[in-house]
């Protein structure tokens, strides 16, 4: 049986971007997995956000767009949101969306959205640890945590490490 | 140092920017921090490179500009340290895309650093090559991407897995590669690993089918196996989502048994057992065991047909489908409409369901609805449906309309049982939602009102009615003008009055009233005047009593600054006042329309010649249509008073005139011609230099069947008639009395023979040419039409019709009827466009009476003289 099911299958079926947005419009991560040109980017900001930020909120948490599904949700004063091909299952991507948040909030400790703006790398860099080629790569919040800590602790060694280093260049010239 | 890069740290410029109470403001601040960048960037300022690119990051993401910073990303990548790398990779993948040049550059580094002792390191650049990744790349770098798929910690062989995703989209021939070492990661216990392993492995099928059948003779049991552990494991706080295990990892063993399933009874009948587990046991009240279920019935409904299971996913579809939470509805209309190829009888079942889904708050589900319910209707509930989707349209949403309708008068074109109802619907759709019509549609309803005679009057007194509730809505308008135009006897006489009408009194100046609303209405367009202008123009024919009116009105229009608007009023007031006498015969009622020739251009598809069988008379592609246009039009001109109106001739008329008739070549044995070319292609026909016309004399028969050979007629013609000079003026001696002057020819200007055009037992035309110098292209001809018989001709009537690059012009005949062996006359002028390279061609018909019996005449007159 060669039916519409068979046709998923040709496409890549993946997530096209990720896309934080704040109530007001203001962007707050973005992350793009398809090539999209920069001025393509920033239209397709404009346009989703206008449509996502106009729904009402009992509504359900998928907008068709461009032949695209777009997969929202709304924590606080952010929407998630996630693009993905029309035959992709949007109730996993809200778990991603879900898991992602979880994964923030443990993190910065009941994240909100300042956290967010000031440490926008890091929010980043959670990401990159969670999706790859805007595939999930890791289904375990822990071991996510785990990893960015290490890397964390990494850079906070390097500093000391450079900072010890000019203490000892800078007695080294008195 | 560098006097701006000193101050702001990065808090401190998100700070600034946050602070700015205007966008201006903002882009100061920006405008400011960008300069110090590029100073820092000029000096290569190592110890503030890691800071400029994570505020060339925030800036990116407001939206400016920061190629410049693009190098600097580079350079960080290439710096030994943890924490630059860090920061250099994630503005690689965010300040660049894979279609970037510089991104070559960076293929390099990436190779070191896949190949770095620091795993952290390692899964950086995996991390980056993933995400950005170009063909090129790909195929430099898979050697490393899948030495690392058996690296020693599962965090970077599942990073390595998700690469080699990439990399396998990018250049699918790589993923042989990754054959092994993909069936390998399934056999992994570690979540991450397994998730990202069966992905590698689901993409590698799609892309090969050898590597499909060895994943299912190898994996297909394991891959159960590994299902049902997962389903049946106990709670473990690390991956429980909302009580059930690892849903990810669920869902993502299910899309690849989807994979060997599809179309492999083996296999199929392998993961039956887990697939109804799952399918029936996973709990249905949260979001994760809801993506589960609805992931099990995609499996389901694409793997090899099991009965029970497939009752079992139309069953939890069914649920879905009144659940109360928006996105599972959405997902099961979502769903259904796949199910639809491989069970129509089961989502028939949900249709009232739907049908509620589509009057749903929520504009997303009611897309999602519509489009399923489009699909649901047959012949059979078409007209329950329509009623539904129509009585919703009253109701809908501005938005929403346009798709609903367009929707619905699909729908009601496809399936509907009989004209009445479709033309009820339509009208009901245009009284609603006319505005959203498109043009297509509303022509469509009016070739099928043309080809529905017996509901003219209907059709016409229904929108009458409905022009008074809704004359805002642009194409019933439109509709409603047209055929008031065309029906407006039927209109204010009642005829063809169906059982289920109410009668209704409308007197003559009732409908030109409404026309004059839709004229002076403000939401009518220029299109909507304009065909309301041309309504207005036959209403004055079919009323005489309102004529002075209407033309009071079509006068209004004379001083509008509408081009089209001012000629149509211009125009059509002349035909008021001054062509009485031709008014009615112009403005008969418009010949049928031919549907199939409709449908066809509406499809795009033009029907590439016209049919020899002749079958459907009025399939005649657009091209020649619109060359008919001109001769009609020209033979318009010429009927004057009494003369029978050609359209009652029937819609074949403009064929006839045009050869289309091919029962003509295949009547002429004399001819040369293919009957098939002379049906297929009318112009050629008409431009075929030496076909002979069917009553051509006979002498010239052995000219004629050599067809190249053209000059031979006209050198017979030329020793008949045009040796002598004296010729023509001869014969205007002969024709004298009949009022017209005889045309002279001057001395500057060359002389052309005169031309016997057509003889028959009955009939003989002759055609004297003169033209003036100045004016080379145009020829003007007097035909002189003799009756040979001695019977009078009466309603006498010549028509000529030419191919596109002519232009002819009839003047009235001198008289319409032909006295026993007398003769009248017919001036013409033709224009040459081609005057030199082609020669002048025509075909012509000759229509009259003899003691009240048509006799028609036809033939193609192609001996005119060279150089007209």
């Amino acid at each position: 049986m060669i039916g519409c099911f068979g046709r998923r299958y040709d496409m890549l079926d993946n997530i096209h971007f990720v896309l934080l947005v704040s109530r007001q419009g203001k962007v707050r991560l973005t992350k793009w997995y398809s090539p999209y040109a920069q001025k393509e980017r920033s239209k397709v900001i404009r346009e989703l956000s206008g449509v996502i930020l106009n729904r009402g909120p009992k509504l359900c948490n998928f907008v068709e767009w461009r032949g695209y599904k777009v997969v929202y949700k709304r924590y606080a004063s952010l929407y998630f949101c996630m693009c993905i091909d029309q035959e992709d299952n949007e109730l996993e991507v809200l778990e991603i969306i879900h898991h992602y948040v979880e994964i923030l909030d443990r993190y910065f400790g009941s994240v909100c959205e300042l956290d967010l703006i000031f440490n926008f790398h890091k929010a980043y860099y959670i990401l990159d640890e969670l999706l790859i080629a805007g595939e999930l790569q890791e289904s375990s919040k822990k071991t996510v945590a785990r990893i960015i800590s290490a890397q964390d602790q990494l850079v906070e060694v390097a500093k000391e490490e450079a900072s010890s280093i000019s203490n000892i260049i800078a007695q080294a010239t008195k | 140092m560098n006097p701006f890069s000193s101050g702001t740290r990065l808090s401190d410029m998100i700070r600034a920017i946050r602070a700015s109470k205007t966008a201006a403001e903002e882009r100061a601040v920006v405008r400011k921090e960008c300069a110090a960048i590029r100073a820092s960037i000029n000096e290569n300022d190592q110890d503030y490179r890691h800071r400029d690119l994570a505020k060339l990051m925030f800036i990116h993401m407001l939206g400016y500009p920061t190629h410049f910073g693009q190098m600097e990303c580079l350079k960080l990548i290439a710096s030994p340290g943890f924490p630059e790398k860090r920061i250099g990779y994630l503005g690689l993948m965010l300040l660049l895309d894979e279609r970037q040049e510089v991104l070559m550059l960076v293929t390099n580094s990436l190779k070191q650093d896949l190949n770095h002792t620091n795993q952290y390191i390692v899964g950086l650049a995996l991390c980056a090559l993933g995400n950005i990744c170009s063909a090129e790349m790909a195929r430099d770098l898979a050697p490393e991407v899948e030495r690392l798929l058996q690296f020693r910690d599962p965090n970077i062989r599942k990073k390595a897995a998700l690469c080699a995703i990439r990399i396998i989209r990018k250049v699918p021939d790589l993923s042989e590669n990754f054959i092994n070492p993909g069936a390998a990661l399934l056999k992994e216990k570690h979540h991450g690993v397994l998730i990202t392993g069966v992905h590698l492995c689901t993409e590698i099928c799609n892309v090969s089918s050898e590597a499909l059948e060895y994943f299912r003779k190898k994996c297909t049991e394991g891959l159960v196996k590994t299902l049902r552990d997962i389903a049946n494991s106990p709670y473990s706080p690390e991956y429980d989502v909302a009580g059930i295990m690892d849903p990810f990892l669920h869902i993502r063993l299910l899309r690849l048994l989807r994979v060997l399933g599809q179309g492999d009874a083996d296999a199929s009948d392998c993961m039956n057992d887990i697939l109804a587990q799952v399918a029936s046991k996973t709990e249905s009240n949260k979001n994760a065991g809801n993506a589960i279920l609805y992931e099990c019935v995609q499996t389901i409904m694409s793997i090899e047909e099991n009965g029970g299971l497939r009752v079992l996913a139309i069953n939890i579809l069914g649920k879905f489908l009144s659940n109360r939470d928006n996105n599972i509805r959405y997902v099961a209309l979502n769903m259904l409409m796949r199910a639809l190829t491989v069970d129509s009888q089961a989502v028939q079942r949900h249709r009232a369901t739907i049908l509620e889904c589509v009057k749903d708050s929520d504009a997303s589900i009611q897309k999602r609805a519509l489009e399923l319910i489009y699909l649901l209707v047959n012949e059979n509930n078409v007209k329950p449906l329509a009623k539904e989707l129509i009585e919703y349209l009253e109701v809908s949403e501005q938005d929403f309309k346009g798709d609903l309708a367009a929707k619905i008068c699909s729908i009601v074109e496809k399936f509907a049982p009989e004209k009445i109802w479709y033309i009820d619907q339509m009208l009901k759709v245009l009284s609603e939602a006319g505005t959203y019509v498109k043009e297509d549609v509303w022509h469509a309803l009016i070739v099928v009102i043309t080809n529905a005679p017996h509901l003219h009057g209907y059709t016409v007194r229904a929108l009458y009615r409905a022009l008074h509730t809704s004359c805002e809505q642009e194409s019933l308008v439109r509709v409603a003008v047209w055929c008031i135009g065309e029906y407006a006897d039927l209109l204010v006489n009642n005829s063809g009055m169906l059982d289920l009408e109410d009668p209704i009194t409308v007197t003559e100046s009732d409908a030109v009233d409404v026309i004059e609303t839709a004229i002076k209405h403000h939401t009518s367009d220029v299109t909507t005047k304009a065909m309301a202008l041309i309504a207005l123009l036959k209403i004055s024919s079919r009323f005489p009593s309102c004529s002075e009116r209407v033309k009071s009105i079509i006068g209004q229009n004379k001083g509008s600054f509408v081009l089209e608007l001012q000629q149509r009023s211009m125009e059509f007031s002349s035909v008021i006042q001054k062509h009485q006498n031709i008014r009615s015969t112009l403005l008969e009622r418009m010949p049928v329309l031919d549907e199939a020739t409709f449908s066809g251009r509406r499809a795009g598809s033009l029907p590439a010649s016209v049919s020899t069988s002749g079958k459907s008379p009025l399939s005649i592609p657009n091209g020649v249509a619109k060359a008919a246009a001109a001769p009609l039009v020209d033979l318009l001109d010429l009927s004057s008073d009494d003369t029978p109106a050609p359209t009652s001739s029937g819609d074949n008329f403009l064929q006839d005139l045009l050869g289309v008739d091919i029962t003509q070549p295949s009547a002429q044995p004399v001819s040369g011609m293919q009957p098939s070319q002379a049906g297929a292609d009318i112009l050629l026909d008409l431009l075929s230099i030496g076909t002979p016309s069917p009553v051509q004399n006979g002498s010239t028969n052995g000219d004629l069947l050599s067809m190249q050979d053209n000059n031979a007629p006209i050198a017979s013609m030329d020793t008949i008639s045009s040796t002598s000079p004296t010729a023509p003026s001869s014969m205007m001696d002969l024709l004298d009395g009949f009022g017209s002057t005889p045309p002279k020819n001057e001395d500057k200007s060359p002389a052309y023979p005169s031309i016997v055009a057509f003889e028959s037992s009955s009939l003989k035309i002759e055609f004297i040419f003169t033209k003036k110098p100045e004016n080379p292209q145009t020829t003007d001809i007097v035909g002189n039409f003799t009756n040979l018989s001695p019977n009078v001709y009466t309603d006498f009537l010549f028509q000529a019709a030419v191919p596109k690059f002519l232009q002819l012009h009839l003047d009235p005949a001198s008289s319409n009827s032909l006295p026993a062996n007398g003769s009248i006359k017919q001036t013409m002028r033709v224009t040459n466009s081609q005057q030199g390279k082609k020669p002048i061609v025509m075909r012509m018909r000759v229509g009259y009476k003899i003691n009240g019996k048509d006799v028609l005449e036809e033939g193609q007159i192609n001996n005119f003289p060279r150089g007209l």
